[in-house]
């Protein structure tokens, strides 16, 4: 096998700047979408996801600009989500330079969105973002379900039958994210990862909890990602994409050095 | 000062592909993206980016008519296929249930997912799409491989690879559960299964590398 294993950091912006403290020593602006991205892009970043978390609906048309900036200036792949609702949003997302859009809520709504896109657009650029809770009592069954509004609104729908059917309609990557994990520096849910890598045939990013370079391992070895995403901790300058990569080549795996 | 049409049909990244080639052009060469054929015959080279369905891909092209615009391009000037691009040259895809493509190079497109699950195994539980960065090893010496050392990883996102009819066609090689043909060339054309533009420095070399290209070998 060559195919490296993806390490990709995700950033949030929020009318056009990037949040959550991103620490770089020697960067002028720490809030610089173009600035952050070529600085990852240096590191190594096999890719970058942006996640859009502008509230405010007058803002939204500041995503356009930051990908363009962006697109001209690292010539890496580039996924952006957040507020992805209809086939307008995606293609003026894919003209500005993105590579690939990252569908969540508007899937939950209407699933048949996510197939009218990728006949559209081609499964290539659609990514079907996934936020799953285990729900299953401790001993039981591990079971996962979806969640909307940043963890908080329960659907009712399992999450590997999620995302099988995601794919089936045609969804080219599935992002995963813990909700139980994220922002807790804890590691992937392992169990979580397995299950949803191991029952879809489309590659399979692990996301949510990651707090040190060792859970980028697991979420390839024990979790059977095929991409691992992580922000904290890039951003606050713990560790470099580079040493990441060191980290997981030194367990075995195949990186892009 | 030069010129590079990207050929405009509706489909996939022109832009990312636009963009790079700006940048590797270093001011030097025009970029043009275009989807009428006079201002396409006008340029020094031309490049056939494509992203998507190939039966999409090969609809729109011939209901703009730039699929004889292609085939005049391909008689008399550098072409740089990249992804379906690359595919699109070929005769036959086996993709939407078998696809009529240019029959500019002998050779047919197969599935991944087929072909995977013929050899059974590991293979047999590869993802699909081929997705990330990959070690493309060069098979013969072209001007487009100044440069690049084999074994350079390159960024590829695709279900469906080129099967040359000629095998003496390929450019270099790559390996995903099985080795498949990643470039093709011959004479003025050159064509790639991978996305340049979004694979770093060494996408941009090659990119450099065509728009000083002339054909020739």
């Amino acid at each position: 096998m060559s195919l490296a294993k993806r390490i990709i950091p995700c950033l949030d912006v929020d009318n056009g700047r990037v949040v959550k403290g991103v620490r770089f020593v020697d960067i002028r602006d720490a809030g610089d979408p173009v600035e952050i991205a070529r600085r990852y892009d240096e590191q190594g970043a096999d890719e970058l996801t942006f996640l859009d978390i502008t509230a405010s609906s007058d803002n939204r048309e500041t995503i356009y600009h930051v990908v363009e900036a962006v697109a001209g200036q690292v010539f890496i792949p580039l996924t952006v989500g957040g507020g992805v609702r209809t086939p307008d949003d995606i293609r003026r997302l894919l003209n500005a330079g993105a590579d690939k859009v990252g569908i969540n809520t508007a899937a939950v709504h209407n699933p048949d969105f996510v197939g009218e896109a990728a006949a559209r657009f081609g499964s290539q650029c659609i990514v079907v973002a996934i936020d799953a809770k285990r729900v299953s009592a401790e001993g039981a069954p591990p079971k996962w379900e979806i969640f909307t509004h940043g963890g908080r609104k329960p659907t009712g729908l399992d999450a590997v039958e999620w995302a099988r059917r995601m794919t089936a309609l045609g969804a080219g990557e599935i992002l995963l994210t813990s909700m139980d994990r994220d922002g807790t520096r804890e590691g992937f849910d392992i169990g979580l990862t397995r299950a949803v890598s191991d029952a879809v045939r489309v590659p399979v990013i692990a996301s949510g909890g990651v707090g040190h370079l060792d859970h980028l391992v697991t979420g390839i070895t024990e979790g059977h990602a095929d991409a691992v995403l992580a922000a904290s901790i890039f951003h606050f300058g713990e560790h470099s994409v580079e040493e990441a990569k060191q980290r997981m080549a030194a367990a075995g795996i195949e990186v892009r050095l | 000062m030069s010129s590079v049409a990207v050929i405009d049909y509706g489909m996939g990244n022109l832009h990312s592909v636009a963009k790079a080639l700006e940048r590797a052009a270093h001011g030097q060469t025009e970029v043009i993206v275009t989807g009428d054929r006079r201002t396409i015959l006008g340029c020094d080279r031309v490049v056939l980016p494509g992203v998507g369905a190939i039966r999409d891909c090969m609809a729109e092209l011939i209901r703009l008519g730039l699929d004889t615009t292609i085939h005049e391009v391909a008689a008399s000037r550098p072409l740089l296929g990249v992804c379906v691009g690359m595919q699109a040259l070929m005769q036959t895809s086996d993709e939407n249930g078998g696809t009529q493509c240019l029959r500019i190079l002998p050779g047919k497109v197969r599935g991944f997912t087929e072909q995977l699950d013929a050899i059974g195994g590991e293979a047999a539980r590869l993802k699909v799409p081929h997705m990330g960065w990959n070690r493309v090893v060069p098979t013969r010496t072209h001007p487009l491989w100044a440069g690049i050392e084999s074994g350079t990883r390159f960024y590829f996102v695709h279900s469906y690879y080129v099967e040359p009819g000629d095998p003496s066609l390929s450019a270099a090689t790559s390996e995903y559960g099985l080795p498949f043909t990643c470039a093709v060339a011959h004479n003025n054309l050159f064509a790639v299964q991978f996305h340049p533009e979004k694979s770093q420095h060494a996408g941009l070399r090659l990119y450099a590398n065509f728009l000083a290209w002339d054909g020739t070998l």
